[in-house]
């Protein structure tokens, strides 16, 4: 019974539509140095600042393609366009935000999130945030939650002591580009001592053709201080290609806890080649939670650096590749300080012809004794056409470590439907439930909001509908 | 009264290996049938191929659920029409609680489908709550994934559970007893008793004598090879036991001749 037949064949992708263009302004197409020196100008930003994209472009041209992973050599870097401001402001109110792009956002289901339950919210359309807003309470403890556009004008020398600290212009070919041309994202400080309970969220929306996403998000969170940031994505389907390339850097200082949630879901014809990585110190914990449900290929493995003694990290990846996707996913955690520990737990499914990777590494440090890590990743297979493979790396310098590491592969059984269905649940519903108990255990961890928004995006996926 | 399930002349095969060699059962309202025999024989092919399993390949022969062709309808589709089958090997699905579960299979069997509406959550908690309580199942079980890391004993009292909550117009159970010990014999099997208080049609699998103290059948029936080689009373089911299999197994070889 294999479950692709059970298709119902609509081809619409929830989040496909687009809205007409009617932008400020948009850069002619292409990477060159004038579109570095257009994007830094337009944005009116420090010499600093301009220095470093031009010096990142040269990184970027002089570094090659990766030739690991996915196939990115149908990309073609000339066919992009790099910058495109949607709006003269940023909106303080929704109602500052013009028609099309609130509307749009509206339909995404943002302004009823942040009056439910988030404490502020980043809403960025092509290269700009258009609006942002954050609860006046954290304001007034000191926590800033800007665009970093906005970040860099407001707070230069904050960002100037942090930014590109953790991710470097030359650290791979992607976070070069990403430096050069970079636009929008997240600016979070958050104080010593400052626990933010409701989350902090971002949605990302790509509207035009060939269009670069390249957007900058940086965390700062202070001693003992806690935050959680979530980020959405969308975009509408064409048939050509277009790029997201972010770069995250988060540094969680002493006893901090930073939680990262992204619920990817690009349309199919995204290019989504991110790089994230935390440095947590002594006592700190960094959690990750990446769910890769869309893109073209994705390829991004959201690291933790631990720096201080007792720093923990954890990483949970679930991904889905549904027909004509690849998902290369997973997490880095290194370790540079003794009892430090982390867990890797990697989920994915793969349906109709899509095909998952789960990509790790573990490095420890010689110094770093009494490290723990488990890492652990299970893989769905849903029919004969689709794929799953493991690359665990271990890099291990220390001898007092306890590693563990554990894969499973299975595929979607017979039996399992038949017991279901004798239930009475269609061959379908029975599918949808055994995909959603396999994830459920990664699932569990999200805010409900998100674990029912997961839930139900992988319905979608499984009802074929999305892609 | 009308049969709930007609078995005509049954033939079944899985891979292509012919298993099941004519096949006739009739089972009315509030009728209690046991089939019995040795390990093997083709019970559990019976009942999978009743439900509609797509392994078993049903060559001759026709099923009749209520009247209407049951060959026609998908697992799921025999199931809303009323036909339960507990498993003799009850698959897990991690993940997925035993509570939620249940909900979705209830509402799908007797509630749902968009015409029918879907059970009160606390009608069916109560439900629910008074079934494990009858069967003796912690409460934690709701909370737990369906079967996974279950011993062999509770995964039988949840396939009960199941039958309680469903309340189907015609019940399979498959090895039912297999593996209980005699307190939780007794109390799966006032379960079912209690669940067959009405009209509801069972076929009881067993190849042990054993469940029948507890649960009166009005028919047994006696499968060999394929076959059912002897039907009668309750008065068969004790025969057995005292004579075991090796009488039958003669007649079986008549009935090949034949
Ligand atoms: N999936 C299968 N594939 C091939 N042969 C099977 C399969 N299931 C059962 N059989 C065979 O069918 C016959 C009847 O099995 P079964 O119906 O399970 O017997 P019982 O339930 O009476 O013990 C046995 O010979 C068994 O080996
Ligand atoms: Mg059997």
């Amino acid at each position: 019974m294999p479950v692709k037949e059970l298709d119902v064949g609509l081809d619409e992708y929830k989040y496909g539509f687009r809205d007409p263009e009617k932008y400020v302004y948009k850069a002619k197409k292409g990477l060159s140095r004038k579109t570095v020196e257009e994007i830094s100008w337009m944005k009116q930003e420090p010499d600093w600042m301009r220095k470093l994209r031009f010096k990142s472009l040269d990184i970027f041209e002089k570094k090659p393609l990766p030739t690991w992973g996915g196939d990115l050599t149908q990309l073609d870097f000339q066919d992009i366009y790099y910058y495109i401001k949607p709006a003269e402001k940023q909106g303080k109110t929704w109602d500052e935000v013009p028609e099309d792009i609130k509307k749009t956002f509206e339909r995404l289901g943002i302004p009823e999130a942040e009056r439910k339950f988030l404490a502020g919210v980043g809403a960025q359309y092509e290269s700009e945030v258009v609006y942002h807003s954050l609860k006046k309470e954290l304001e007034e403890k000191g926590v800033i939650f800007l665009d970093t556009d906005s970040a860099l004008r407001k707070h230069p020398d904050l960002f100037k002591e942090y930014f590109g600290t953790v991710i470097p212009p030359a650290d791979n070919k992607m976070a070069a580009l990403n430096s050069a041309v970079w636009s929008g994202g997240s600016f979070i400080y958050i104080p010593a001592g400052v626990k933010v309970d409701m989350p902090l969220q971002a949605y990302f929306r790509i509207n035009a053709e060939r269009m670069g996403q390249f957007e900058r998000t940086l965390i700062i969170a202070e001693e003992d201080s806690q935050v959680h940031y979530v980020e959405g994505c969308t975009a509408p389907i064409y048939d050509a290609d277009s790029l997201h390339s972010a770069v995250v850097e988060i540094i969680v200082r002493p006893g901090a806890r930073v939680r990262y949630t992204t619920i990817q879901n690009w349309s199919n014809n995204v290019y989504n080649l991110v790089t994230k990585r935390a440095a947590a110190y002594e006592g700190a914990t960094m959690e990750w939670i990446d769910g890769n449900l869309g893109s073209k290929l994705t390829m991004k493995y959201p690291s933790v650096y631990l720096m201080g003694p007792k720093a923990r990290a954890e990483i949970l990846s679930i991904a889905f590749a549904g027909r004509n996707q690849y998902q290369d996913a997973g997490g880095k955690v290194i370790h540079g300080a003794p009892e430090t520990s982390s867990t890797i737990t990697s989920k994915s499914i793969s349906k109709d012809g899509g095909r998952t990777a789960y990509r790790g590494l573990v490095k420890v440090y010689k110094g770093a004794g009494n490290i723990k890590s488990t890492v652990r990743c299970d893989a769905l297979i849903l029919d004969g056409e689709s794929r799953s493979d493991t690359y665990p790396y271990m890099e291990i310098d220390e001898e007092n470590v306890n590693i563990g590491h554990e894969a499973t592969v299975s595929k979607i059984g017979e039996e399992q439907l038949f017991y279901l269905m004798s239930r009475g649940l269609s061959e379908q519903e029975a599918a949808i439930m055994i995909v959603n108990g396999f994830i459920e255990p990664l699932v569990k961890e999200l805010p409900m909001e998100y674990a029912v928004e997961m839930n139900r995006l992988i319905e979608l996926q499984m009802e074929g509908s999305v892609g | 009264m009308n049969p709930i399930l007609e078995i005509k002349d049954l033939y079944v095969s899985i891979d292509g290996k012919q298993i099941l060699k004519g096949i006739n059962v009739e089972i009315g309202p509030g009728e209690v049938h046991a089939l019995m025999g040795r390990n093997g024989s083709g019970k559990s092919t019976l009942a999978y191929a009743l439900m509609g399993h797509p392994k078993y390949v049903v060559d001759e022969g026709r099923i009749f659920f209520r009247g209407e062709n049951l060959l026609e309808l998908s697992p799921d589709q025999r199931a809303r029409k009323g036909l339960f089958l507990a498993f003799q090997y009850p698959m897990a699905v991690p993940g997925v609680s035993v509570a939620n579960f249940l909900r979705t299979a209830v509402n799908a069997v007797n509630g749902d489908g968009g015409e029918k509406k879907s059970i009160p959550v606390s009608r069916f908690r109560k439900e629910l709550k008074e079934n494990m309580n009858l069967l003796k199942i912690e409460p934690s079980f709701a909370k737990r994934y369906l079967n996974d890391g279950f011993s062999g004993g509770e995964k039988k009292r949840m396939e009960v559970l199941q039958l309680a909550m469903v309340k189907p117009a015609l019940a399979i159970l498959d090895e039912a007893d297999s593996g209980l010990d005699i307190d939780a014999l007794k109390i799966v099997s006032e379960s079912i008793n209690r669940v067959m208080d009405g009209e509801m049609g069972t076929l009881i699998i067993t190849h042990y004598q054993r469940i029948l103290n507890y649960i009166n059948p009005n028919f047994v029936h006696v499968m060999a090879d394929g076959r059912i080689v002897a039907s009668g009373g309750p008065e068969l089911a004790r025969k057995l036991e005292t004579q075991g299999y090796e009488w039958l197994e003669g007649e079986g070889v008549s009935a090949d001749a034949g």
